[in-house]
Order: structure tokens, then sequence, then C-alpha cells
């Protein structure tokens, strides 16, 4: 981990109340796909955990939904000013799972993460099927941004304005795939795993006291023992989950 | 070059800045980001007998200026704290800790305490009697003179190191239950742990923590724990470690100015993991600016 200040470089939204941001800085801290990063806001006590959607050397690039007062500030942010960002949280996806035609499924909000893994996994020869669930067509964002990556991608929305009707879980049947990389809301979560016949990667989402591992605010009980969805997760191995 | 040295009951400290206990867990994590060393001491994770997960979560709530935690005293159990905790925390702190006990009965507490009292690397224990967390325990010994008192005589009656008896500001006189902890034979108070709070979700329509209530913390309650260390300094003769709310070194002299020997900062690390180090070394050249030469000399000096 590491604390840096960030220069945003753009900020726009990009599908309905979803927005885009480039930050400038030093993301020397993070290490792979999966991984989070913790943003202090003026005004607000807590810091805001998003997770990473790209990055290389010096920018780092985040998607957010404005879900509260604080996502609400960020959007509101303009070009050139600072956040004081806590970089490279949590422990993200272990590529090395991948097989070789992997799904990458992730939900709403639970899709960025999925972008930089995509990027790594086609770089190491993969060929990632990337499925996104949404509710509407108007939430839906980055499909041509992975398509130009070289993904196949797959889209669901829970009211059929795209794609297939229904969830990912829809999405996913009749289809074959080696391994099984997720994010997005529970019970999303919850209906892969039920679903899915091989192994896989689920990362989870949790009220945050520092991001970090010492406040033992978002601890949850796995089958490997308590783990701190901040510091042990947020991705956790499919075998140790329990709901 | 100002001083300052502090002193707890014989427990000699570089700065007065320690950093409060469940905001710090067992020190790792900060170890990784600076030398920790620099610490007065730290506090760390409360511990209890048996090995706790704690409540169900959410445990974090967001306030104006603070937050509210719900953790219910998450911990290894005091056999694993001994046997792995605290040689893996000597690594990496090389100095001597504060060992926070929580406990469910009297038994509980002095079990838990005589087993820390061994520990060469403890200098000072810290007897929470007001977590407010969790249920049957933890702050209903701290919310009568009479149980706290009760603890203390109990914990005091099998240790050997100095005993704080770390205070709930949630009663109605917060002087009485000091007082009854020092003639019980207490070598300190430590105050004040979390304001009983709670936040509501109003998409919900439900509050946000999973068990309904959690203890307030954060720059917000600063005032609080100001003017209850200044009461308590001015009704007992053992030193007070003050905390809330503590979040920079014109904080840290406030509360010393308040009564307290020493301070402990809890919420501020959550927010900004170099709170502390920050604190200690700006606390010299805040000090230089109010003129003082010696941290000790100001304890109590609003009064």
């Amino acid at each position: 981990m590491k604390q840096c200040i960030f220069t945003v470089r753009e900020n726009k939204e990009i599908a309905r109340i979803t927005y885009k941001m480039v930050l400038e800085g030093d993301t020397s801290a993070i290490s792979g796909p999966g991984q989070f990063v913790n943003i202090k806001l003026d005004g607000f006590f807590l810091r805001r955990p998003i997770s990473v959607c790209d990055y290389n050397e010096n920018l780092l690039t985040i998607i957010y939904k404005t879900v509260g007062r604080g996502t609400e500030y960020m959007a509101d942010m303009k070009a050139g000013e600072k956040l004081d960002v806590l970089c490279g949280l949590g422990n993200g996806y272990d590529l090395s799972r991948s097989g070789d035609n992997p799904f990458l499924i992730g939900g709403g909000a639970g899709v960025p993460p999925m972008y930089n893994l995509a990027k790594k996994l086609i770089a190491e020869g993969k060929k990632p099927t990337v499925i996104m669930g949404f509710n509407k067509s108007d939430e839906i964002f980055y499909v041509d941004e992975f398509e130009k990556l070289g993904a196949d991608v797959i889209i669901a929305t829970a009211d059929g304005s795209a794609g297939v009707k229904g969830f990912v879980t829809d999405a996913m049947k009749d289809l074959d795939y080696s391994y099984v990389y997720i994010c997005g809301p529970e019970p999303m979560l919850k209906a892969v795993y039920n679903t899915m016949t091989t192994s896989g990667q689920f990362s989870f989402e949790e009220r945050m006291g520092c991001g970090f591992g010492a406040c033992m605010g978002c601890s949850c009980e796995t089958k490997y023992g308590n783990k701190r969805i901040c510091k042990d997760g947020p991705v956790l191995e499919k075998e140790e989950i329990i709901w | 070059m100002v001083n300052t040295k502090v002193s707890l009951s014989g427990l000699e400290l570089d700065n007065p800045v320690i950093p409060a206990s469940g905001t710090f867990g067992y020190g790792y994590e900060f170890a990784e980001l600076y030398d920790i060393n620099m610490l007065g001491s730290f506090s760390f994770k409360g511990t209890t007998k048996e090995a706790r997960f704690g409540n169900p979560t959410p445990r974090i709530a967001e306030c104006p200026m603070g937050m509210i935690n719900s953790v219910g005293l998450q911990n290894p159990g005091i056999d694993k704290v001994i046997s792995e905790e605290l040689p893996k925390l000597k690594k990496c702190f090389n100095k001597k800790v504060i060992a926070n006990i929580s406990g469910f009965s009297v038994d509980e507490y002095a079990y838990c305490c005589e087993r820390i009292d061994k520990e060469e690397q403890v200098g000072l224990i810290e007897v929470n009697v007001s977590c407010p967390n969790v249920h049957n325990g933890g702050m209903a010994f701290g919310t009568s003179a009479e149980a706290a008192a009760e603890v203390t005589k109990a914990v005091k009656a099998v240790t050997t190191k100095p005993v704080y008896i770390k205070l709930s500001p949630n009663v109605t006189d917060i002087v009485s239950i000091a007082k009854a902890c020092e003639d019980a034979g207490a070598d300190g108070i430590s105050m004040i742990n979390t304001l009983l709070g709670m936040r509501i979700d109003l998409k919900t329509k439900k509050p946000v923590i999973a068990n309904k209530m959690g203890g307030f913390s954060g720059t917000a309650i600063l005032p609080v724990a100001l003017r209850m260390v200044y009461q308590v300094y001015e009704a007992v003769s053992i030193p007070i470690i003050g905390m809330g709310g503590i979040t920079t070194a014109e904080d840290v002299i406030e509360m010393m100015l308040a009564g307290a020997t020493a301070v402990q900062v809890g919420a501020a690390n959550l927010v900004e993991p170099f709170a502390c180090k920050n604190i200690i070394e700006e606390l010299p050249k805040v000090m230089e600016k109010y003129n003082i030469d010696d941290l000790k000399s100001i304890i109590g000096g609003a009064h």
C-alpha cells in the first residue's frame, strides 16, 4: 500500500449515473487486477473504496456509480483537481488459475475490474469471454473497450432492453469455459456460484472502515478462517466461500 | 529541544501518542508503512478469553466528522495472542505495549489479565469495561461504579503491572465510576470509549449497522472527551490516558491541558494511516508555537 496524491485528468459520465475518472500519479503499489484504491474526499470522514479498472505506470482509471453523497462529490470533480489515494489495496485476482477460456463476469459497478483482468489474460494468450449484467440498456458501458482488447462480449439486461434478457446466469447457459472471475452484487455472485461448473474467484464488497486491514470492519467467515474483505480479499476462492 | 516524554505509572514514553485499541490491529499493517517504534506505545486489539468473530456486517457507518463501528471485539483469543501475535509484534515493535483486555465476567477479566501480566512485552494493562458492541458484558461493567470496582479489584489481585480501566462515556456520571475504580486500586483511567450511536439508511429505511447500534468515534467526539477528562481529572489523582477524536498535535495538547498524561489516537488511524506519525512529527513544532518546553508541565494545565 502506498499513499499518493493523484491529479484528475478526466472525469465524465459514460452511462447512466456511471462515471469514468482517469487519475495521474504513482501507481507503483498496484500489483494486479482486482485490487482497489481508497480515496479521501474533502468533507467526508471515511475514504471511498473503488476498484481499479485499468492502470499503467502513471495513469489509473476508475469507474464508479453515483450511489451516495461521496460519489456525487466525485462526479463533480474537474480535471486538475487533486485526490489523496491509498493505492494497491486488497489481494486481486490470481491469473494463473484461468485456463484457456475463462469467463469474466461483471455486474453493474462490478464490470470495471474485469477490464484490466481481460487485458492481462489476453496478453498471456488466453481467450476470455466477458459477460456483463445490467438492469437496463442505458447502464451499459465499456463494450467497445473490451472488444478492442480482443475479448468476446456477452451482455445480459434484466429488462431485455439489450443483449440476453435476464441475468448473467442466463447468458452463461450452454457455454464452455475453463474458469470464472466475477465481481458484482452479492445476489449475482450467489446465483453464479450455484450455476457454474468450474472453479472460480469471487470479488466481494463490504462497508469498510480503513481498507487496509486494521479495523476488522469488513470481516467475513470463510472455510479457510476469518478474513478481512479489504486485506485478505476482496477476492475469495469459490471453495472457501460460506454464504 | 522540547521534551515530549511522559510517564504512565512508571512506564516511560518517548511521547504521549498511543494508537487506540481496535484501530491499529497488532501493528503489522502500520509497520509496513513506517517504523512504529516512534510511537509512545500502542494499545493492541481488544482481547478476550475465547476467540471471537464479532458482529455481523455491515459493521461500519459513516457520520459527519466521524464513524460508527460495531466490530464486536473480533480477536483470536488470549492463547493465540500470547503464542502468535505477541512474538510477531516483537519483530516490528521493541517498546512495551498496552494490553487491552475485555471480558464477559469478572473471572474472565481476571483470567486474561493474569495471563497477559506475565508477558514481558506488556508494559500496562488496559481493562476495557466499555465496549458498546457486545451483549452481556463489555459496557455493562463500565456503566455501574460497583461493577467497575469489582472488575478492578479482581484484576489488581492477580497482576503486577499498572492497570488502567477504560471507561464508557455512555453513563450518567463518569466521575463516580472513575473514583470507584481509583478506590478499588486502579493505577489509571483510560477514557473515553466510543459513544453509542446509530445511522439509518434512507433507501432501505433500516439501520446501516447490522447490529443496529455501534460506537461513534472520530473528530466529532473530541469536545465530549475533553469535557469528561477535565471532570475526571478534578476528581481523581491517578493518571488519565485521554482519547476521543484526537487527530492533530494541537488536539494532543488540548487533551493534556484537560488533564491527560498521554493520549490515544483512534479513528484517525483508519482514514489517515500515517496519523500517529504525523502527530508525533508535528508535536515539537506545535509545542514551540505555544511556548511549551516540557509536555509534562501542561498536564491538567486548564484547571
